[in-house]
């Protein structure tokens, strides 16, 4: 049985459409990540799976469980990291962990817990007296109180530190090998391809793509062909300039010229020939296969140049 | 797996935690517990052995506001103490984050209304004690029972009428302006810090709200012109009929999320979100 399943979810504030036919599933113990711009429902919708908010319509079930009823045995078998939710400032990190873990049925145990979240230095000292990393890690540790069968990540590593950064994503892998089912939302498009087994892109309430980070990769089969706008051209000529030398759709962002093109080889060959008839030195000139972020920038801007 | 803990269990830690929580911030402390305490050492350090004539005869100004104080003091760790610190515990997501564990809603409810009736009773009985020890406050046994009553009715009454309110604020940084808006104006007409005249427009006033007759239902057993029992059931009851109201209101009303997390109402709150979204 599937960890989540979701079809054809709806939830409407007014005119607002926040969530508009939104469809997916997670298998049990797999991370599946959740990527898209701000205001492309996200939150929302992993809000309505942790039974935060109700549905306008549709049909959602999280391990068995109508997340809308509430039910007790429901939330003791998730863990919900939000994306922002204070902790008592007032509390040392060891009484909080505590006191949140006095709710559960299955509890972590407390030197689990801290040395999991690399809290152990901390444990003694107050919540508030904690820098803005230190807090988050707080957070995963109340997440994970209640040895979750299925974990909420609202945006965990925003605001870490690099290494904080891998700590946590270490820490999340470790999760799962122990069979945890993740649900992830994220900005980040390396934490999406370092940890998701399957990513999900969604803009304006639904799906736009979905698969692994590499079939998704594949699946916008082109190549990114860069370098330095030289010298002796505008960067306002430049676009048209290229794009028909080229025979592809350019963006220009500063000095810096770009393209995905689907036939790399001839693509720059015309360029260079261009360039060498015209003497010109491209500087910079790279070929590289393309990122998921280009996935993510050709998905969520519609295809259109980012910066257009 | 294990069992769940026992309701009793959970019940006393939640407790437990809200009045540790409560004597970890200094200024709820401060205002709760030590202001009204200032309050009693200065009202006597000003009139000292004053008389006040009220309710069929002249008697000690202390007996008066030392029954005034103590109620006052209930009602600010109930209906003020609630008022305050819970908008900003929703605002900062602290509702919420309890609200995704398993702890039943309802026994956070009674840990957080149970903590401040605990507050309320420590407070009140240190004002008793620190004016029986250092004002010479007579206490006349008998009319202890009614006191004990009284004052449960008060602060069960208040601590919902602080949730009705919490309900009702929309962000933390206006709790404490409508807390005291709503308190203090109301103070000064309902015999806690001066007597009014029990036949003028401010005691009529006063008397629609539910402070006025708890002051003076609680001042009524520490008046020596009363006698024993000394219960004013009339006083109590209308003190009830405001808790329960307010308790409707709160269950009605009453919201785990900050305000604007949760979309507003009404249609010019819809076109903005679509204004937003377009």
């Amino acid at each position: 049985m599937a960890a989540i399943e979701v079809r054809d979810l709806h939830k409407y504030y007014g005119e607002n459409h926040a969530v508009d036919g939104l469809s997916f599933h997670v298998e049990a113990g797999e991370v599946y990540a959740l990527l898209g711009p701000n205001g492309a429902g996200k939150s929302t919708a992993v809000e309505i799976l942790e039974g935060h908010r109700t549905a306008t319509s549709g049909q959602v079930s999280v391990l068995g469980f109508d997340p809308a009823k509430v039910e007790r045995d429901f939330r003791n078998r998730i863990g919900v990291v939000l994306q922002s939710s204070g902790v008592e400032n007032e509390f040392t990190v060891r009484e909080v962990i505590d006191l949140y873990a006095s709710a559960y049925r299955s509890r972590r145990s407390m030197d689990d817990v801290l040395a999991l979240t690399g809290l152990d230095a901390k444990a003694d000292e107050r919540v508030g007296s904690l820098s803005g990393g230190q807090r988050r890690r707080v957070d995963l540790a109340l997440g994970i109180v209640g040895s979750p069968d299925l974990l909420f990540l609202d945006e965990p590593t925003t605001g870490f530190d690099p290494s904080a950064r891998r700590l946590s994503w270490d820490l999340i892998e470790e999760m799962c090998a122990g069979g945890t089912t993740v649900l992830l939302t994220t900005h980040y498009l390396d934490e999406a391809e370092h940890l998701a087994d399957r990513v999900g892109v969604m803009g304006d309430g639904r799906l736009l793509a979905e698969g692994t980070p590499a079939s998704l990769i594949d699946g916008i089969s082109g190549t990114l062909v860069s370098f330095q706008l030289p010298q002796g051209i505008e960067a306002v000529d430049a676009a048209s300039i290229f794009s028909t030398v080229m025979g592809a759709d350019v963006r220009v962002s500063g000095r810096l010229v770009e393209a995905t093109v689907e036939h790399s080889t001839r693509v720059v060959h015309r360029l260079t020939g261009w360039a060498v008839s015209h003497d010109m030195e491209l500087m910079s000139l790279s070929v590289t296969r393309a990122s998921l972020e280009d996935v993510y920038l050709q998905l969520t801007t519609g295809g259109e140049p980012a910066d257009a | 797996m294990r069992d769940y803990p026992s309701t009793a269990e959970m019940v006393v830690r939640q407790t437990r935690y809200q009045i540790s929580y409560f004597f970890r911030v200094p200024v709820a402390l401060f205002f709760t517990l030590i202001l009204p305490l200032v309050m009693l050492v200065l009202f006597n350090a000003l009139f000292g052995d004053d008389t006040v004539t009220i309710d069929g005869g002249e008697w000690s100004i202390r007996q008066f506001y030392t029954g005034g104080l103590a109620a006052y003091t209930a009602v600010s760790a109930t209906y003020s103490n609630i008022g305050n610190m819970v908008p900003i515990r929703r605002d900062e997501g602290i509702l919420k984050r309890w609200r995704s564990t398993p702890l039943p809603t309802w026994i956070y409810m009674v840990g957080l209304i149970g903590a401040s009736v605990l507050i309320a009773f420590t407070g009140t009985i240190l004002m008793l004690a620190m004016g029986y020890a250092v004002y010479d406050l007579s206490i006349v046994w008998a009319k202890m029972p009614a006191a004990f009553v009284t004052l449960l009715v008060g602060v069960a009454s208040f601590a919902a009428l602080g949730m009705a309110l919490v309900s009702m604020i929309k962000t933390a940084s206006s709790s404490a302006a409508v807390v005291n808006a709503t308190i203090l104006p109301l103070a000064f007409i309902s015999d806690v810090f001066v007597a009014t005249d029990q036949d003028s427009t401010l005691a009529t006033i006063a008397n629609l709200f539910p402070l006025k007759p708890f002051v003076n239902a609680f001042q009524d057993c520490f008046n020596p012109f009363v006698e024993a029992p000394a219960f004013a059931l009339d006083k109590l009851a209308f003190v009830a009929s405001w808790g329960v109201a307010g308790a409707v209101i709160a269950v009605k009303r009453f919201t785990w999320e900050p305000s604007g997390a949760a979309p507003r109402r009404g249609r010019r709150a819809r076109q903005a979100a679509v204004d937003a979204t377009a």
